[in-house]
């Protein structure tokens, strides 16, 4: 016994060292030097030696690996193992899956009036934003789930037909004086258009091809918005937007307005309610119409197509046609969340959309699940919630942030809820979850 | 006259597929008969599969001429068509050498994909689709009925519901034909229908192929290695050796055919001999 432990501590001891030199190596270049412009030396450039930051480095490492070959990595009984038992293994999640559904849809009903009792009108303000956030993303992550989900294509510039929608709003308000009525369906048939121009050339690529060309066209539609002063403003954006109305009724204080008509006292909180219910319902339309859709052939050749392209064409799929209709779906709910940004800001820049929005959205339909509409939602909140309710944590929140991804990867490899239902059941009963691992991801 | 030269399904005429400097088919000519079953034989990398590919539309033939006669009538030139037409209007189906299932979907999905076409009309392009229209709820309905005709003709209707890549190989096999099936051919191409089954498995591909013919009209064109398959169900073979017909006829004739036996196990070593004699080594 001890002359086991004894070896193992010896040989945990040399690799943590080997692990601890190739620390050094790499640290103290990169930590224990810094180039700088030394006040002292009359504007010089001077070397500032860290010697003390890369000990504390080297030492984490040393330690870490140590502490990991002792407890984890070389040992017969590695912790982990027992760790495993207090994880939640997918089975039970997979039942919460079911009450998750209505559980979900309640609380989100509810929400402002929850948090009106809670906090009162003033207070509840910032959560009842927060939630527009949130419901705005689980929008965008639903539409980008029908491209990437269901259809397989990676879509790195999502974020482009969120600007076209916005600025189709903004634009149609500030020259023709079109109200949000009338541009949300133009912002999300425009915004369609484009996923089909867009889309003609571009899905003729696959794979890693198919996400840079996409990634570029993004890019593209930022540039013109930012380059084509005369017309969208440039980097001034467009200001003024108007706020939507309740069909036609204005919230605005004084006779006419929506206090007013409803006989109820004037308080500007009665904007946020109907803008969070706005989001909301046009989010469940989105999941509406994704989830009927994948119950239709049109659906299901998204599906086949992700599984296999290939024999899609051999059973008579115009596969360009069908991936056009996804990539044009996609696009028109991107659109109307668009749409809905702008009225909700009455501001809009370039700025707003930029590629790191495409890069969340993507993130959500990926830790969510690819193809999972829960997992979405779950995704958006964890991620875009956590976000902003750890601002006070500052620069270290992308740390966690960070962590967290990196866990949720290790421990569910295809999101938080990967199992996929099948479209149709020959039974009628509701059919077995069929598991990712026999799942493909698309190819392109 | 044998039937494949009197009523034809498919001709296939000149055709010649070139891969730059490679020559994989050169200048092949023959017919597919209506309601046979013809089986395309030939050592490794004869051009079996290329002249598949060619047939399916995955490959633009560099030469020839590759012609669809459709029970109605109509004639489609397959050279010229988009892969996915040849499935929708020629009505020719395929299956693949390695198999290509949607792994991820349950085996009634798979055969309602192959549907699509039909489905796609009667869900007014999803419009009437998304509102559950009655006409569309009863097309499905008749789909799912088709679906499972051939799910029990196929023996896996007590899958039905199971993932396809959860299926023994043998199963996919069967389940890539009735997939094929399910699209409404009127030819029918089997890559390798028999690679990797054991003899009680590819006997009941034989009872499949031989309903599938007798019940359906779906004429057949098969590639096999498995010379019992051959043999046993084929009304017609053609035997091809690097990118040439080397042979065409009954099974019973190619069979006997010296070029086919030379093709397959070489030439007897006295030949050998004279003809390196003749060359002087």
């Amino acid at each position: 016994m001890s002359a086991k432990s004894e070896n193992l501590f010896m040989v945990s001891l040399k690799d943590a060292a080997a692990g601890g030199a190739v620390a050094l190596a790499l640290f103290g270049v990169l930590i224990g030097m810094k180039a700088e412009v030394a006040s002292g030396l009359g504007g010089q450039l001077g070397i500032e030696y860290r010697w003390a930051a890369v000990a504390i480095a080297v030492a984490i490492v040393f330690g870490g690996r140590l502490l990991l070959n002792l407890f984890v990595w070389k040992t017969d009984k590695p912790v982990t193992a027992t760790a495993k038992g207090f994880l939640p293994s997918a089975k039970p999640l997979a039942k919460l899956g079911k009450y998750a559904m209505p559980v979900f849809l309640i609380l989100a009903v509810v929400l402002p009036f929850l948090l009106m009792s809670a906090y009162g009108s003033r207070g509840s303000r910032q959560y009842l934003d927060l939630a527009i956030l949130v419901t705005t993303y689980v929008m965008l992550g639903w539409g980008l789930n029908i491209v990437v989900g269901l259809a397989g294509l990676l879509d790195l510039g999502y974020v482009a037909f969120y600007a076209v929608g916005a600025y189709s709003y903004a634009l149609l308000a500030q020259y023709f004086g079109f109200s949000f009525w009338i541009c949300l369906p133009l912002a999300g048939i425009l915004a369609a258009f484009w996923g089909i121009i867009l889309g003609f050339p571009v899905l003729r690529l696959r794979g890693d091809y198919l996400a840079i060309v996409t990634l570029a066209f993004g890019e593209i539609i930022r540039v013109v918005l930012l380059n084509w002063y005369d017309f969208t403003g440039g980097p001034d954006g467009i200001s003024g937007i108007p706020r939507p109305s309740f069909f036609g009724i204005e919230f605005e204080r004084g006779p006419g307005g929506f206090a007013d008509t409803f006989g109820l006292e004037y308080n500007s909180i009665h904007r946020i309610i109907f803008l969070y219910y706005l989001i909301l319902i046009m989010a469940l339309v989105t999941n509406f119409v994704t989830m009927r859709l994948r119950k239709l052939p049109v659906g299901r050749a998204w599906e086949a197509l992700r599984e296999d392209e290939i024999a899609c064409r051999s059973l008579g799929i115009n596969t360009t046609h069908t991936k056009l209709t996804a990539f044009a779906l996609g696009a028109m709910f991107g659109g109307f969340a668009g749409s809905f940004f702008a009225t909700r800001q009455g501001f809009i820049s370039p700025e707003s959309f930029t590629f790191i929005e495409s890069a969340v959205i993507l993130a959500i339909v990926v830790l969510g699940g690819l193809g999972s509409q829960i997992g979405v939602v779950i995704a958006a909140v964890v991620m875009i919630g956590g976000f902003e309710f750890f601002r006070g944590l500052e620069e270290y929140r992308m740390l966690v942030f960070g962590l967290l991804m990196v866990v949720i990867m290790v421990w569910k490899p295809r999101g938080l809820i990967s199992t996929r239902m099948p479209s149709i059941t020959l039974s009628g009963k509701k059919a077995k979850g069929i598991s990712a691992d026999l799942v493909q991801e698309g190819h392109g | 006259m044998s039937s494949w030269e009197t009523n034809p399904v498919l001709t296939i005429e000149h055709l010649t597929m070139r891969f730059g400097g490679l020559v994989a088919i050169d200048d092949l000519s023959f017919n597919v008969g209506r309601g046979d079953i013809t089986a395309l034989i030939g050592p490794n990398g004869a051009g079996k599969t290329t002249v598949f590919n060619c047939v399916t539309g995955f490959y633009k033939p560099t030469e020839g001429r590759v012609v669809m006669h459709r029970t109605n009538g109509e004639h489609y030139l397959l050279e010229r068509m988009a892969d996915f037409q040849i499935s929708a209007k020629a009505k020719v189906a395929r299956t693949f050498q390695n198999i290509r299932l949607f792994g991820g979907m349950t085996l009634l999905e798979n055969l309602m994909v192959a549907q699509h076409n039909p489905l796609m009309l009667a869900s007014g392009y999803s419009l009437a689709g998304i509102f559950g229209l009655a006409t569309f709820r009863k097309a499905e309905r008749q789909a799912v009925e088709k679906a499972r005709y051939w799910l029990e003709k196929t023996a896996l209707i007590d899958r039905a519901d199971a993932p396809a890549a959860d299926l023994p190989y043998g199963d996919q096999r069967r389940l890539e034909i009735a997939r094929a099936m399910c699209s409404g051919p009127e030819l029918l191409c089997l890559d390798e229908p028999a690679a990797g089954l054991n003899p009680k498995e590819s006997g009941e591909l034989n009872t499949l192929l031989q309903y599938i013919r007798k019940e359906h009209g779906t004429s057949i064109l098969l590639i096999e290695h498995d010379m019992s398959v051959v043999m046993e169900i084929s009304d017609h073979v053609v035997v091809l050796d690097y990118g040439e017909k080397i042979s065409d006829g009954t099974a019973a004739e190619v069979k006997d055919d010296p070029k086919v036996i030379a093709a397959y196990l070489g030439v007897p070593d006295e030949e050998v001999d004279a003809v390196e004699e003749e060359v002087g080594i």
